[in-house]
C-alpha cells in the first residue's frame, strides 16, 4: 500500500529505455503511470481507517542509516492523507491534460521523468515521518521543478527558474538547521516521537531559535509576504503543467510542513512567533490583492492571487486553534484544487490567444467560447470564496480561528487581523470580478478568429477538479472530519 | 638501543616506498612508458589490498617507546594504524589509483618525464598515508613535509609552462610560511608540556598550569596552521587556484583530493586526541575560519570564468564545510569527527568525479585552443550524453541536492554535528553558503544542456585512463547515492 513512491521511482526507470518510441506513447505511459498512483492512493483512501484519524496508519519504518539514527519511516494520518489524495489527482491530470496538449519544447521523455521524480518527492514529503528522510523528499522536488521551468517555460523562464531554486534552498538550508537543532536537543528525529512530547524537555530559547529557522524555511515555499517574489516569475514562466503542479503541491508542501514539523516540534516557539506570523499573512492577503489588482496578465494575476490564499492559510496557523488549523488544512486542499483549475485554464487561453496579456485577448468570451468562458467563471467564483464553493470554508473558518485565538495569544490583534483579512477578501472579489469583467463579458475583440473547442483532454482534467470543489463546498464535513483529529491531537486534547 | 618494528603495520607506505624507488631505477634504464605506469597503478593497488588485510586483524601499532622511557605512561605509539588510519589510507590510495589513471594520458600530452612524475606521486602518497598515521607531532610534521614536498615538483613538471613554474612557487610559499609558524606552534606545545606523543600532550594539557595556559592556547591555535594550508583554509587559501590552474590537472585532483584528506586527518588526529583540553580555544578559531573560508570560496567561485579555477574556489568553500562540525571544540567531538570523515570521504569520490571529467574534457580540445571556459561546456550533452551527464550528477552531489543524495547526506551529516554542537551561528552561514554554491555548479550544468553557439568539432576522444576514472567515480557516487549508510555506518564505527 505504501509503494506508492516506489511505483513512481520505478516509472521513472522505465521511461529510460527506448521501449517507448513515439512521444505519445510516453505521453501515455506517464498517464497510465500516474494513473496507478492514484489508484493506489484512492486504495489507500479506502483502507485508512476513518474513526482513528488521528493515528499514523498505514506505516512503515525501518531503519536506514542507524549511525544517525536516519529511520525509513512513512505513514500517513489525517493531516496527510488528503493532501496525498490531491498530489496524486492533480499529478494524474497534468499528465491527461498533456496527453493532448504537450507544451513546447519537446523532449517528452525526459517531461515525463521529471514529472514523476516531482510526484514522488511531493508525495514523499506527505508521508514522510522522519525528519531527515522529509527533508530528503523536500529537496527531490527541487531539481525537477527547475528543469521543467527552465526547459519548458516561457521567455523569462531563465531568470525565473534560478530565482526559484535559490529562494527555495536558501528556504530548506535553514530548515534543515531548524530541524536538526530540535533533534540534536531531542535526540531523535522521528517526528511521530517528538509530536508526542509536545515540545517538552525543549528548552524555550531552543523552541524559538528553531520555529524562527523552520519558518522561514517553509514560508520560502509557502509563499509569506515578504519572501513571496519568487512566485510570480516562476508561475508566470512555467508551462502549465508545471503551474499547476507549482500551486496545487508545492506550495502545501511549506503549510503543511509548519502544520507538521514546525508547529508540534516547537510549540512555545510558535506561541512566540504567532504574532509575527499573522502579521506577515495579513499583510500577504492584502498585499497579493492589491498586487492582482494591478496584473494584466492572467497567469500572474492568479499567481498573486495565491499569495493571498495562502496568506489566509498562514493566518489560520497562525491563530494556534484547532479552528485555525482545521481552516488551514481546508484552505490548502480548497487552494489545490481552485488555482489548479485557474491554471489549467489560464494554459488553455493562453494556448488559443498565443498570450496571456488580459488587454490583448480582449473581452466577450462568452460570445466566442461560452464553456470555456463559463468553467473560467467558475473557478474565479470558487477562488473568491463564494459560500457552497470549497474557498469559501477555508477563508471563513481562519477569520473564525482569528477571532478566537489561542488564550496565550493576544487577542485585540488578532481581531485587527481578522478586520485586516476581511477586506483583503473584499478586494479578492474586486479582482476577480474585474478580471470576468474584462476577459468574458463585453463585445468580443474584432481581431480573435474562430476559437478551439474545449477538447476531450480538457474536459477530462477539469471536471474532477470541479466535481471535487462542488462537493468539499457543500459539504465541508468530509474533509473537516478528517482533519479534525489529528489537529486536535496536535494540541494535546483527545 | 634495538626497537621491534611491526613491518605489517606499515606495510601500504612500505610498498609504495620499494615501488617509487624501483620505478626511479627503471626510469633510468630507459623501461617503456607503459610498465611504469602499471607499476605505479599497481604498487597503489597492492597498497590498498594490504590497508584491507589490515582492516581486517586488530589495531596496530609501532615505533613505541620503549618499555625503559616510559615512565609510568601511556604506550605511546609513533605510528598507529587503527581503523581511522585504515579508513583514511583507503579513502587516500583509493584517490591515488584514480589520480595515476588521470595522469596517463596528461604524462604524454604535456611532455612530462614519466619516471620522475610517477616517483613523486608515490612520495607524495607516502607522505599521505604517515600522515594519517602519525600520532606523535614530530611524525606529523615530518610526514606533512613529506606529503608537500614531491607536490612542489609534480606541479613544476611542466617545465616550459610559466605558469606551472609560478603556481609551484606559489605553492611552496605558503608551504614554507605555514610549516614554519606550525613547528613554532609545536615548540610552545612542547615547552608547556615536555612530551611530544599525542597521548602524552592531552592529559599534560588538562592539568597544566595557570601561567602556562597562554603558551599552549597560542600553541595550539598556531599548530591549526600546517594543516590549515593543506586543506587550503583561510588564510593559507590563495595558493590554490593559481596552483590549480597551472599545475597540470592530475596534480590538481591530487591536491584537492588527496591531499586535502590527509590535511583533515592529521587535523582531526591533532585537534581529538592531543588537544582536546583547549577546545575553548581552538573551538571558535576554527568556526570563525569555517565561515570565512566557505564565504569566501564561495563568493569568489560565482565569479570564475572557467572551469578549472570555479573547481578551485569551490573546493576551498567546502573546505569551509568540512571545517564546520570541528568548531564545536570539546562538545560532542566524536561525532564531529565522524561527520567530517563522512564529508571528506564523500567528497573525494565527487570531486575526483568531476576532476575527471574536466581533465577528459581539455584533453578533447584542440591542444593550442584554451578549452576550459565554462561556456566551451556547451552542448556537451549533445556530443557525448553520458560524459554530460556524469558531471551533471558530481555537480548536483557537490550542490547537495537529490537525486545527488550523496552530497545531499553529506551536508546534513555536518549540519548535524555542527547544530548538536551548539554552533548553530555557523549552521546558518552554512545555509546561505549553499545557495550561493548552488547557483554556481547548478549554472554550470545547465551549461551541458545548452546546444552550443557554433558548431567545434573535437577529433580526439578521452583516453581509455579517463574513461576508466569517469567510470569508476561515476559508479562510486550512484551507489553511494542509493546506500549512503555505507559511509555513515562505517565512518561511525570507526570513529
Amino acid at each position: 500500500m505504501l509503494a506508492l513512491p516506489l511505483a513512481g521511482a520505478l516509472a521513472m526507470l522505465v521511461p529510460a529505455n527506448r521501449f517507448l518510441r513515439t512521444d505519445f506513447a510516453v505521453r501515455a505511459f506517464g498517464t497510465a503511470v500516474s494513473a496507478a498512483t492514484l489508484l493506489v492512493a484512492v486504495s489507500a483512501l479506502t483502507a485508512f481507517d476513518f474513526g482513528a484519524t488521528s493515528r499514523v496508519q498505514l506505516e512503515i519504518d525501518r531503519a536506514w542509516a542507524p549511525a544517525i539514527g536516519l529511520r525509513f519511516h512513512l505513514g500517513v494520518d489525517g493531516i496527510s492523507l488528503p493532501l496525498v489524495a490531491l498530489t496524486a489527482l492533480l499529478t494524474f491530470l497534468c499528465f491527461l491534460y498533456t496527453l493532448r496538449h504537450p507544451p513546447e519544447g519537446g523532449r517528452t521523455r525526459l517531461l515525463t521523468a521529471l514529472l514523476l521524480v516531482l510526484e514522488i518527492g511531493m508525495l514523499g514529503t506527505f508521508v514522510a515521518l522522519d525528519l531527515v528522510l522529509f527533508f530528503v523528499f523536500f529537496e527531490t522536488v527541487l531539481v525537477p521543478m527547475y528543469a521543467v521551468i527552465m526547459l519548458w517555460g516561457g521567455p523569462g523562464r531563465r531568470a525565473a527558474a534560478a530565482k526559484f531554486i535559490l529562494y527555495t534552498l536558501l528556504g530548506s538550508g535553514l530548515l534543515l538547521a531548524g530541524m536538526l537543532l530540535v533533534g540534536a536537543q531531542a535526540g531523535t528525529l522521528d517526528m511521530t516521537a517528538l509530536a508526542g512530547r509536545h515540545g517538552s524537555g525543549l528548552p524555550h530559547g531552543i523552541q524559538i531559535t528553531a520555529f524562527a529557522l523552520m519558518g522561514i524555511g517553509l514560508a520560502v515555499k509557502a509563499p509569506m509576504w515578504p519572501l513571496h517574489t519568487w512566485l510570480p516569475d516562476a508561475h508566470t514562466e512555467a508551462p502549465t503543467v508545471g503551474s499547476v503542479l507549482l500551486a496545487g503541491v508545492l506550495l502545501k508542501m511549506g503549510t503543511y510542513g509548519l502544520v507538521r514539523v514546525a508547529l508540534p516540534l516547537a510549540p512555545d516557539g510558535a506561541r512566540f512567533w504567532a504574532p509575527w506570523l499573522g502579521l506577515l499573512a495579513v499583510i500577504g492577503i492584502v498585499y497579493g490583492a492589491l498586487a492582482c489588482l494591478a496584473q494584466r496578465d492572467l497567469k500572474r494575476m492568479i499567481a498573486y492571487s495565491s499569495v493571498g490564499h495562502m496568506g489566509f492559510v498562514l493566518l489560520g496557523i497562525a491563530t494556534l486553534t484547532p479552528v485555525g488549523i482545521n481552516a488551514a488544512l481546508f484552505g490548502n486542499i480548497a487552494h489545490g484544487l481552485i488555482t489548479g483549475l485557474l491554471f489549467f485554464l489560464a494554459g488553455s487561453v493562453k494556448e488559443r490567444w498565443g498570450t496571456g496579456d488580459m488587454d490583448a485577448i480582449g473581452g466577450g468570451m462568452l460570445g466566442t467560447s461560452p464553456r470555456l468562458a463559463s468553467i473560467l467563471t467558475f473557478a474565479s467564483v470558487a477562488s473568491l470564496g463564494l459560500p457552497g464553493l470549497a474557498g469559501f470554508w477555508g477563508e471563513v473558518l481562519a477569520l473564525a480561528g482569528a477571532y478566537r485565538p489561542h488564550a496565550d495569544l493576544p487577542r485585540e490583534t488578532f481581531v485587527t487581523f481578522m478586520a485586516v483579512a476581511a477586506l483583503g477578501a473584499v478586494l479578492t472579489a474586486a479582482y476577480f470580478l474585474r478580471m470576468l469583467a474584462r476577459l468574458t463579458h463585453g463585445p468580443s475583440s474584432p481581431r480573435s478568429g474562430p476559437v478551439a473547442a474545449v477538447s476531450p483532454q480538457e474536459y477530462a482534467a477539469w471536471v474532477p477538479l470541479i466535481a471535487l470543489t462542488l462537493l468539499v463546498g457543500l459539504w465541508p464535513k468530509t474533509l473537516l472530519d478528517v482533519t479534525t483529529g489529528p489537529v486536535r491531537a496536535l494540541f494535546g486534547g483527545g | 638501543m634495538i626497537q621491534g618494528i611491526d613491518y605489517a603495520a606499515i606495510s601500504p607506505p612500505l610498498i609504495l616506498a620499494v615501488a617509487a624507488i624501483g620505478l626511479l631505477l627503471a626510469d633510468a634504464f630507459d623501461a617503456p612508458r607503459r610498465v611504469l605506469s602499471l607499476v605505479s597503478g599497481g604498487s597503489l593497488a597492492a597498497a590498498l589490498i594490504a590497508v584491507l588485510a589490515l582492516a581486517a586483524g586488530d589495531r596496530r601499532a609501532t615505533f613505541c617507546l620503549p618499555d625503559g622511557l616510559r615512565s609510568g605512561g601511556p604506550r605511546s605509539c609513533s605510528y598507529v594504524a587503527d581503523d581511522f588510519t585504515l579508513l583514511f589510507q583507503g579513502i587516500v590510495l583509493g584517490a591515488a589509483v584514480i589520480v595515476v589513471l588521470l595522469s596517463l594520458q596528461e604524462i604524454t600530452d604535456s611532455k612530462m618525464p614519466v619516471g620522475e612524475y610517477h616517483f613523486l606521486l608515490l612520495a607524495a602518497v607516502i607522505g599521505a598515508l604517515t600522515l594519517v598515521a602519525a600520532r606523535d607531532l614530530v611524525l606529523l610534521v615530518v610526514a606533512l613535509e613529506t606529503l608537500s614536498l614531491p607536490v612542489f615538483a609534480l606541479a613544476a613538471l611542466r617545465r616550459y609552462d610559466g605558469t606551472a613554474s609560478e603556481a609551484a612557487l606559489k605553492l611552496f610559499l605558503v608551504s614554507v610560511v605555514s610549516t614554519a609558524i606550525m613547528l613554532f606552534g609545536i615548540s610552545l606545545l612542547y615547552g608547556a608540556t615536555g612530551a611530544m606523543h599525542l597521548d602524552r600532550v592531552a592529559p599534560a594539557l588538562a592539568r597544566l598550569d595557570a601561567d602556562l595556559d597562554p603558551v599552549a592556547s597560542v600553541g595550539s591555535v598556531l599548530v591549526l596552521a600546517g594543516f590549515a594550508f593543506k586543506v587550503a583554509a583561510v588564510p593559507f587559501h590563495f595558493w590554490a587556484p593559481d596552483v590549480y590552474q597551472g599545475s597540470p590537472l592530475p596534480v590538481a585532483a591530487f591536491l584537492s583530493v588527496v591531499s586535502k584528506a590527509a590535511g583533515f586527518a592529521g587535523l582531526v588526529i591533532v585537534l581529538a586526541l592531543g588537544l582536546p583540553a583547549y577546545g575553548h580555544v581552538w573551538g571558535p578559531v576554527i568556526a570563525v575560519l569555517a565561515a570565512i573560508t566557505m564565504t569566501l570560496g564561495n563568493l569568489l567561485a560565482l565569479r570564475q570564468r572557467t572551469a578549472i579555477r570555479l573547481l578551485a574556489w569551490s573546493s576551498v568553500a567546502q573546505s569551509g564545510y568540512m571545517l564546520a562540525p570541528l568548531a564545536v571544540g570539546a562538545n560532542r567531538l566524536p561525532e564531529a569527527v565522524a561527520a567530517t570523515t563522512a564529508y571528506v570521504a564523500l567528497y573525494a569520490v565527487m570531486n575526483l568525479g568531476a576532476f575527471a571529467v574536466v581533465i577528459g574534457f581539455r584533453r578533447r580540445g584542440p591542444v593550442s585552443g584554451r578549452w576550459d571556459t565554462l561556456d566551451d561546456y556547451r552542448g556537451l550533452a549533445r556530443r557525448s550524453p553520458a560524459v554530460a551527464t556524469a558531471l551533471a550528477f558530481f555537480l548536483i552531489c557537490l550542490a547537495g541536492l537529490p537525486p545527488g543524495v550523496m552530497g545531499l547526506f553529506a551536508k546534513v551529516v555536518v549540519f548535524r554535528a555542527t547544530v548538536a554542537g551548539g554552533v548553530t551561528w555557523l549552521a546558518v552561514i552554512m545555509a546561505i553558503n549553499t545557495v550561493i554554491g548552488l547557483y554556481y555548479y547548478l549554472a554550470w550544468a545547465v551549461r551541458l544542456f545548452t546546444p552550443s553557439p557554433s558548431g567545434e568539432h573535437y577529433d580526439a576522444a578521452p583516453g581509455a585512463g579517463v574513461r576508466a576514472a569517469i567510470t569508476a567515480t561515476a559508479a562510486g557516487a550512484v551507489v553511494l547515492s542509493a546506500a549512503p549508510q555505507i559511509v555513515l555506518q562505517t565512518v561511525s564505527q570507526v570513529t
